[in-house]
């Protein structure tokens, strides 16, 4: 899928995230890079605080002050958009970046009807009619699945169900054709029932409209169904990168490793779920070297003092002092 | 804080609570805080040097304007000193900020009126803090009809501004009681009026801290082994509201200063015989007409200094405690 | 939409029957209404004669019915310091009261509303700071205060303007104005400002805190996120989620308009209802006292009302909510 002969989309080049604070500055995000290419679906995985939402939040140009992008690049489709002036960064949101967030009961403003909302999102970024967007929108909300559109287009995002509501919320980031949807945890305050559904709606919808898609999220069970590459965080820092099945049948990192650990599988039933030691460090405390160091079982020397960088090891990049040249000759049980 | 269920230590004692909780209120980051905020710390050395000048008023001040047979009219209507008033009258030092129209010195009266202000914030404070805390903590932890009673209750009373429910009160008790005796009684009656009208914002506070800490498992695993309800809440939910009813009770005081400081001036305060700031307000407004505005114009500086002083502690504690708010 | 007026309305006279009882025991048992209108002197018979006229003799529900009755028909009574019917001292000063407070509940809103979404949308600016440290200082200033230093300043000092009464007031029947008049402007403006000012800068914080929680919010990350325009996301959609909360607060502020006109009246010696109530306690004068309690719940109940149905206009949840008629 990831073709590397055209230019990717979106490229993120060595991205890194401060928060200034009292007592020194923060790194949240640190030397992050990545590229999503045309249609393709980017599935990005960590525990909470690893960075994947700011990862998410930098790219659209949202994040929240006192957060700001210290280094790095975001481009997309060969534009530098992380330092445009905020109306050009403005028209890049929702026209060439969609968004959707994790909960669809706060995401919509409770005092303006759903079609009030579409309309005018419609609207900013074309020069359709009122009676042109209002069918627009109508269309769209069919295309998302929700029954009699003409009639609840009229209402109020109260009267949606919370599965109804995030199809809406679809729709919106959608409304325009975006070429890139980032969805972040679009499915985490769902009922189970319904994540399945709505995955499923998102990954349709995009392919159709030729989106490609940024899925944030730590269940490795979507990721698995949905995703064509999969990026693992921990820390602020990239630990794994690569083809889904690539990444979850042959694991490199031990952290990696580690969160495959954890899914129960429907085969192997006896087996004992296995789990990582410990919780990823507070930002204010990352170790040097790997920030995985405290708590991975494989852990030597090199890997308390130098900080790996990602190298291809196999179709995938992982940045794990295991996998360096000259460990693989000393041979290690890796 | 998360508590392990161990049989022998099921709830954390009530000395390591209270400990913890003074700890959570100031450590580093309240502290922290405080240092770094000029206003905070401006705020607090004003109020201090306010509460020390009202407390040792009695031996610090220059006049005993407490004593009547003192005042020597000869000396009424003294400009303060460096000024000459509209009649070509020069202050004095001896009366640095100038005598009223009994010769009062403004600068005693100021500080024995500041002393009379806050001998009624602070009683009406903690008359209501108390009465609010210990309604608030049951409202939340009995909940059911009890606690709609009291909510009720203290919706209708947030309706009603705290000055017509203290003239309301002022107004009930003068029917009710003789004269003679409501003169006597009238500080406790305003101290009353006051806490009446105040309440309600600590029930509110408390409550809903109740609600929390009530969900807690703590608290379930100490209902579970039996433990009594009073108990549990001055043990586990006691400790956790001691912020926000700091919080609230800072800001009380300002707003009882200045309630009592209305009543005073509407006339319907204190008795003339122990003027406060409120009472040396009205008494000196007459006179701003002739141009002798030191009478009115230094107690209003010093009420607004107090109330402004405490307001702004109050602010930043608020800010302190709870730094989503920034 | 019907269901929900007519159980608002129940609610009200509820409020007001209670408010009615506790104004009729306050006629009823605090201080001696005989006393109080004959004297300590009179004879045993001039008082017979009086409870008999006044149904003191009757059963305490006949009373408190015949109370309701006189109070709906406007009729309060006697006051006891001056002797004459309680409606008509009222309805004398009522206008005065009223013009303040609607004079200053505007001033209040015009300035407060605007500067509180300035200071909400750019927090940082120089003007929002001292705005705020302003407001600070306006919220520990007493209201007498204000009005004193206004007296002093532009009355005694500088002479500009009048410091009592209401001056120029023109006669339209029912209803003496002084907003016809010149005169009558500079008469209204010092205590119009005293009064708005201390609601001004509560309005001004609660606009701001109110718009920084709005701009907070996922709906407005998500509406930045669609690439709104700015002034869409911060007048249409902000502005109107902070206005739900502050339509409450502003019902309240102006029943504390009311309250507080008790003090501007006091200092500007303005006749309007609240130095008549002060004076009706300095003098334990219990009809004027009762009526007035009888007065301000029918306002604030009125308010109350306003502010309810403001609320249905605004916010569509509460209108399907009360399709079944419940109750919140």
């Amino acid at each position: 899928m990831a073709d590397i002969k055209n230019r990717p989309l979106l490229e993120v080049r060595d991205l890194r995230i401060e928060f200034p604070t009292r007592r020194g500055t923060l790194v949240a995000v640190d030397g992050v890079s990545f590229d999503i290419a045309e249609g393709e679906v980017l599935g990005v995985v960590g525990e909470s605080g690893a960075g994947k939402s700011l990862t998410g939040a930098s790219i659209i140009g949202l994040l929240e002050p006192p957060g700001r992008i210290a280094s790095g690049q975001v481009i997309l489709n060969g534009r530098r958009i992380d330092n445009l002036p905020y109306e050009e960064m403005r028209h890049v949101r929702g026209h060439d970046i969609g968004m959707v967030f994790q909960d669809p009961l706060t995401s919509l403003n409770p005092l303006y009807s759903v079609g009030r909302q579409l309309i005018e999102t419609i609207q900013t970024h074309s020069d359709l009619s009122d009676q042109a967007a209002r069918k627009r929108a109508i269309e769209l909300l069919g295309e998302v699945g929700i029954p009699s559109p003409k009639v609840r287009i009229d209402q109020y995002p109260h009267q949606f169900s919370g599965g109804m509501r995030q199809r809406v919320v679809i729709a919106l980031a959608l409304c325009v054709n975006p070429r890139l949807i980032i969805a972040d945890e679009p499915t985490t305050a769902l009922d189970v029932s319904i994540q399945a559904q709505i995955i499923t709606l998102l990954k349709r919808l995009c392919s159709e409209h030729g989106a490609a898609v940024m899925l944030i999220t730590h269940d490795m069970g979507v990721i698995a169904e949905t995703a064509n590459r999969v990026a693992v965080m921990y820390a602020g820092r990239l630990a794994e990168i690569g083809p889904v099945d690539e990444v979850i049948k042959r694991a490199k990192h031990p952290y990696t490793d580690g969160l495959m650990g954890s899914i129960p599988k429907l085969s192997g039933a006896t087996e004992r779920l296995v789990q990582i030691e410990g919780s990823m460090p507070r930002l204010t405390e990352i170790p040097n070297g790997c920030a995985f160091n405290p708590r991975c079982p494989k852990v030597f020397a090199r890997c308390m003092d130098e900080r790996p960088d990602l190298t291809h090891v196999g179709r995938s990049e992982v940045a794990c002092w295991l996998y360096d040249q000259q460990m693989e000759r000393t041979g290690s049980d890796g | 804080m998360a508590v392990q269920v161990h049989p022998n230590e099921i709830v954390p004692s009530f000395g390591r609570r209270v400990v913890d909780s003074v700890h959570r209120f100031f450590d580093g980051d309240v502290f922290h805080s405080f240092r770094s905020s000029p206003v905070a710390m401006i705020a607090f050395a004003v109020t201090m040097l306010l509460f020390f000048l009202a407390a040792f008023a009695p031996w610090i001040a220059p006049h005993n304007t407490d004593d009547v047979s003192t005042l020597n009219l000869m000396n009424a209507r003294l400009p303060p000193f460096g000024v000459t008033d509209d009649f070509g009258t020069e202050g004095v030092a001896d009366f640095l900020l100038g005598t009223d129209d009994q010769g009062r010195d403004i600068l005693s009266a100021i500080m024995f009126g500041l002393l009379v202000s806050l001998e009624v914030g602070f009683a009406s404070v903690i008359l209501a803090a108390v009465v609010g805390t210990v309604l608030g903590l049951i409202s939340g932890y009995v909940g059911g009809k009890l606690d709609s009673v009291i909510m009720r209750i203290a919706d209708v009373q947030l309706t009603f501004p705290a000055i017509l429910i203290a003239l309301l009160i002022d107004g009930i008790v003068a029917g009710l009681l003789p004269r003679a005796l409501h003169e006597e009684l009238k500080i406790y009656v305003l101290v009353l009026a006051i806490a009446a009208s105040q309440w309600v914002n600590f029930a509110r506070t408390v409550r809903g801290s109740t609600l929390v800490e009530k969900g807690k498992e703590y608290v379930q695993a100490a209902k579970v082994i039996g433990v009594h309800p009073a108990l549990i809440m001055i043990r586990h939910v006691l400790p956790n509201v001691t912020g926000p009813v700091l919080v609230i009770g800072t800001l009380s005081l300002a707003l009882a200063v200045l309630t009592e400081a209305t009543l005073s001036f509407l006339g319907v305060g204190l008795p003339v015989t122990r003027p406060s700031l409120g009472t040396l307000i009205r008494i000196g407004q007459q006179y701003i007409f002739s141009g002798e505005w030191w009478m009115t114009i230094y107690p209003s500086l010093a009420l607004v200094i107090l109330v402004l002083a405490v307001n702004l502690l109050g602010d930043w504690l608020r800010d302190a405690l709870n730094p989503k708010l920034r | 939409m019907l269901a929900f007026i007519v159980q608002r309305l129940l609610q009200a006279i509820v409020v007001m029957f209670v408010v009615a009882l506790i104004s009729f025991s306050l006629f009823r048992y605090v201080g001696d209404p005989v006393n109080n209108m004959l004297g300590q002197d009179s004879s045993t018979e001039q008082r017979e004669l009086l409870r008999e006229r006044l149904g003191l003799n009757d059963p305490v529900p006949v009373q408190f019915f015949h109370y309701v009755g006189n109070a709906l028909q406007g009729d309060f009574g006697l006051s006891y310091r001056m002797g004459k019917p309680v409606d008509e001292l009222i309805a004398k000063r009522l206008p005065a009261t009223i013009e303040l407070v609607a004079v200053s509940a505007v001033l209040a809103l015009l300035f407060g509303v605007p500067m509180g979404v300035y200071t909400g949308l750019n927090r940082n600016s120089w003007l929002s700071r001292s705005l705020l440290t302003v407001s600070l200082v306006g919220i520990s200033l007493p209201t007498f205060v204000i009005g004193i230093l206004m007296i002093l300043v532009f009355g005694v000092w500088l002479g500009w303007l009048p410091t009592f009464g209401r001056g120029g007031v023109v006669d339209l029947g029912v209803w003496q104005t002084s907003l016809l008049t010149l005169q009558g402007w500079s008469h209204i403006l010092m205590p119009a400002i005293t009064l708005a000012l201390f609601q001004l800068t509560l309005i001004m914080r609660l606009v701001r805190a109110e718009m920084l929680e709005v701009l907070r919010t996922d709906y407005i990350k998500f509406a930045r996120a669609r690439g709104l325009r700015n002034q869409a996301i911060n007048y249409g959609h902000a502005l109107k989620n902070t206005l739900v909360p502050v339509i409450t607060i502003m019902g309240l502020q102006i029943g504390s308009l009311l309250a507080f006109s008790i003090i501007t009246e006091t200092v500007f010696a303005w006749p309007g209802m609240g130095l008549l109530f002060l004076q009706g306690i300095q003098f334990v004068d219990i009809p004027v006292m009762s009526s007035y309690l009888v007065l301000m719940a029918l306002f604030f109940v009125i308010i109350n009302l306003t502010v309810d149905l403001l609320y249905y206009a605004v916010d569509p949840r509460l209108r399907s909510q009360h399709v079944g008629g419940a109750a919140h």
